[in-house]
C-alpha cells in the first residue's frame, strides 16, 4: 500500500461520491435550482413593470429593461442558492460515522472537502445554465462577444469556488444538518442588500454604504457589465478581490475544522 | 522497542477531552496477531483510547506505537497500517454496498483489478453478495455492521480497532460477526483491538482483556483470569410472600433480602454440588422462581472497584 499523497485521485473518488449522491437525490439539485428560477420570474414578472420604470431613463412598465438589470443579481444567487445543499451534504457528513472513516485513511487531507466543492461547481454550472437559458426564453438579450461570455463565466466559477469553500467550513462548523441548510441563507439575502435588484442610489444613507461596500455588488456589477458591454476594471478586480478573501479563508476554516472537529 | 512483535505499544497514554482527563495514565501492549478488548462500562474511556491509538486524537502525554510507528510523528504511516471501524455507522448509505466497498478500494489506490477482486471476496465473505446492488440504507443492522466492517478490511490493513463492534446488533447477527471477527484473526492473522461492555463477547473474542474504568486499566489478563476474580457470581431465589422471604433470609448463609422485589440474593461458586444443596435445603412452596446468575461485568466490576458498573449489561440466566 501507497502512504505517498494522491490528491487529485482522491478528490476524483469523492467527487464521484458526491455526483452520486445528486443523482440520487434530485430533488435537492431540483429545489436549489428551483429557489433563484423563481426569483427571476418573480422579479420580471410582478416587480418588474414598475422596478424597470425605476432604472434611468426607462420609459414605464418596460420588463425587459428590468430583465436584463437583474439577471446578474439572480446569477449571483444561483450560486450562493447551490452551495447551501453543499453545507448540507457536509453537515450529514460529519453527523455520522463516515468522516473519521475518511480521517483514519492515509489519503490527502484536503480531498474529501475538494470532492464536495468540485460537486458543488459542476451543479452550479448545470443551474447556471438552467436560469440563464430561462432569462433567454424570457427575452434577454446581450450582445456581448466570446471574450465577455468567457470572462462571465469565470467569475461566476471563481464566485462559486470562493462561497463553496465557505459554505463547506459553515457546514463543518454547525451542529446539525438544519443549521447547516440556515447558515448560508445569508448568501442568497445579500444580492438584496446590494446592487442586484435597484440601483445603489436608490437606497437610504446607512444602506447604501454598506450596499456599496459588500462583497456582492462588485461581483454583480461585473456581471452586469459583462453582458451589457461596459466591464469596469476596478470593480473587477473588487470582484475577484472578495472572491480570493472569502475563499481563502473559507479554506483555511474549513482544512482547520476538518481536522479538528469531533463527530456529532 | 519491540516493534516487530508488538502491534500496539502505549505507555502513560494521557488524554483530556472537554476540560476532563478520560484516558488517564493507560500502558498497554498488544501483540501482534492476537485479540485485544477493552472492556468497561460507558465513559470508562475506551473510545478515546481506540480514537487516540487511530490518530484521530492527540494524545496529552505518554507514547504510543501502533503497527511499529508513532501515533504522532507517524500518523500517515499509522493510518496506511490500520483499518477503523468506528463506533457509529461509517457506511455512505446513498451508495450500494458494492459502491461503499468500491469507493474504499479507490482510496487504498487498489488499482482497478484489485479492486474487483477484492470487492468481489469481501461481498461473498460478508453474506451480503444478494445485497450488493441495494442502497445501504435499505440494509438491517447487522448487513450494515458487516459492510462496516467489511469496508475497513478492503485494503488489507493489519491492525484493526472495532469500537463496540455489536452494540445495538440482535444476538443472531452478534455471533455472526464474532464468527467474522475469529476468522479474520485465524485465516489472514490480523491484529484486532476491540472496546466492548460485554465480558461474553470480550470471553469469546479476545486472549487478553483489559478492563478500564475512569480512564485507567484496572484489571488485565486473559477472561479465565478476569473471572477469577469474579467468583461465580449469584443466585436469585424469589419467594412465594413475605413470610416465605423472611423465612429464607433466616436460613441462607449470606442470604441479602430485597422486601420490594421479594427476592433473596446468594453468593454462588458456579458449582452444581452448591446448586443442588441450596435447592434441597428450601421447601418446593416457599421459592416461585430461581435465577443462576454466572459472573458478567458487573460482578468483575463490583470485585474490582467495590461499585456495579453504571451499565445494563445482559447476563445469561437460566430461568427455572
Amino acid at each position: 500500500m501507497s502512504t505517498a499523497a494522491h490528491p487529485v485521485r482522491d478528490a476524483a473518488t469523492m467527487l464521484r461520491r458526491n455526483l452520486r449522491h445528486m443523482a440520487r437525490y434530485p430533488s435537492m439539485t431540483v429545489m436549489l435550482v428551483g429557489q433563484p428560477l423563481l426569483f427571476l420570474l418573480l422579479f420580471v414578472y410582478v416587480f418588474g413593470g414598475t422596478l424597470g420604470a425605476g432604472l434611468p431613463g426607462v420609459p414605464a412598465g418596460d420588463r425587459s429593461a428590468y430583465l436584463t438589470f437583474v439577471t446578474p443579481a439572480i446569477l449571483t444567487m444561483t450560486v450562493a442558492s447551490v452551495s447551501i445543499g453543499t453545507a448540507v451534504l457536509v453537515a450529514t457528513d460529519l453527523s455520522g460515522g463516515i468522516i473519521d472513516r475518511f480521517r483514519t485513511l492515509p489519503i490527502a487531507k484536503s480531498s474529501v472537502l475538494t470532492g464536495h466543492v468540485l460537486g458543488a461547481m459542476i451543479q452550479t454550472a448545470l443551474a447556471l445554465a438552467v436560469v440563464l437559458g430561462a432569462a433567454f426564453l424570457l427575452g434577454l438579450r446581450s450582445a456581448a462577444p466570446l471574450e465577455r461570455w468567457l470572462g462571465l463565466a469565470g467569475l461566476l466559477a471563481l464566485l462559486s469556488l470562493a462561497l463553496t469553500w465557505f459554505t463547506v467550513a459553515l457546514g463543518l462548523a454547525s451542529p446539525n444538518p438544519e443549521t447547516a441548510s440556515n447558515l448560508p441563507m445569508v448568501f442568497v439575502l445579500l444580492p438584496f442588500v446590494g446592487s442586484g435588484f435597484v440601483p445603489v442610489a436608490s437606497l437610504p444613507a446607512g444602506l447604501r454604504w454598506f450596499a456599496g461596500h459588500q462583497p456582492f455588488t462588485p461581483v454583480m456589477d461585473t456581471l452586469r457589465g459583462l453582458l451589457a458591454g461596459s466591464p469596469s476594471g476596478p470593480d473587477a478586480l473588487r470582484a475577484v478581490g472578495w472572491c480570493a478573501v472569502i475563499g481563502g479563508c473559507g479554506y483555511l476554516w474549513a482544512r482547520h475544522l476538518y481536522r479538528t472537529r469531533p463527530v456529532r | 522497542m519491540t516493534t516487530r512483535t508488538s502491534a500496539i505499544e502505549a505507555t502513560g497514554l494521557r488524554v483530556s477531552y472537554g476540560g476532563r482527563e478520560v484516558v488517564a495514565g493507560v500502558d498497554l501492549t498488544v501483540p501482534a496477531g492476537t485479540v485485544y478488548a477493552l472492556l468497561g462500562p460507558n465513559g470508562a474511556g475506551k473510545t478515546t483510547t481506540v480514537r487516540t491509538l487511530s490518530t484521530l486524537l492527540p494524545a496529552d502525554a505518554g507514547a504510543a506505537r501502533v503497527a511499529g510507528y508513532d501515533v504522532r510523528r507517524e500518523a500517515d504511516r499509522v493510518r496506511a497500517s490500520i483499518g477503523v471501524t468506528g463506533q457509529f455507522s461509517a457506511v455512505d448509505e446513498v451508495l450500494t454496498g458494492r459502491e461503499n466497498l468500491r469507493m474504499m478500494a479507490d482510496l487504498g489506490h487498489l488499482g482497478r483489478q484489485r479492486a474487483r477482486t477484492a470487492v468481489g471476496r469481501l461481498l461473498e465473505r460478508f453474506g451480503l453478495t444478494d445485497a450488493a446492488d441495494r442502497r445501504a440504507a435499505t440494509y438491517s443492522g447487522g448487513q450494515k455492521r458487516r459492510l462496516d466492517l467489511a469496508m475497513t478490511l478492503v485494503s488489507g490493513p493489519r491492525l484493526i480497532f472495532l469500537d463496540e463492534p455489536t452494540t445495538g446488533l440482535d444476538p443472531r447477527s452478534r455471533r455472526g460477526l464474532w464468527d467474522l471477527v475469529r476468522k479474520l484473526v485465524a485465516e489472514d492473522g490480523t491484529t484486532v483491538f476491540l472496546t466492548t461492555q460485554y465480558l461474553e463477547e470480550a470471553d469469546r473474542l479476545a486472549d487478553r482483556i483489559g478492563v478500564l474504568d475512569g480512564g485507567r486499566l484496572v484489571a488485565e489478563g486473559t477472561a479465565a483470569e478476569l473471572k477469577r476474580l469474579a467468583p461465580g457470581g449469584h443466585i436469585e431465589l424469589r419467594a412465594a410472600g413475605r413470610a416465605q422471604l423472611a423465612e429464607l433470609a433466616r436460613r441462607l448463609p449470606g442470604a441479602a433480602p430485597d422486601p420490594a422485589a421479594l427476592t433473596v440474593t446468594l453468593p454462588h461458586d458456579g458449582s452444581v454440588g452448591a446448586l443442588r444443596r441450596l435447592l434441597d435445603s428450601v421447601d418446593d412452596g416457599a421459592v416461585t422462581g430461581l435465577t443462576v446468575h454466572t459472573p458478567d461485568l458487573d460482578d468483575v466490576f463490583l470485585a474490582l472497584t467495590g461499585r456495579l458498573a453504571a451499565t445494563g449489561t445482559p447476563s445469561q440466566e437460566a430461568p427455572v
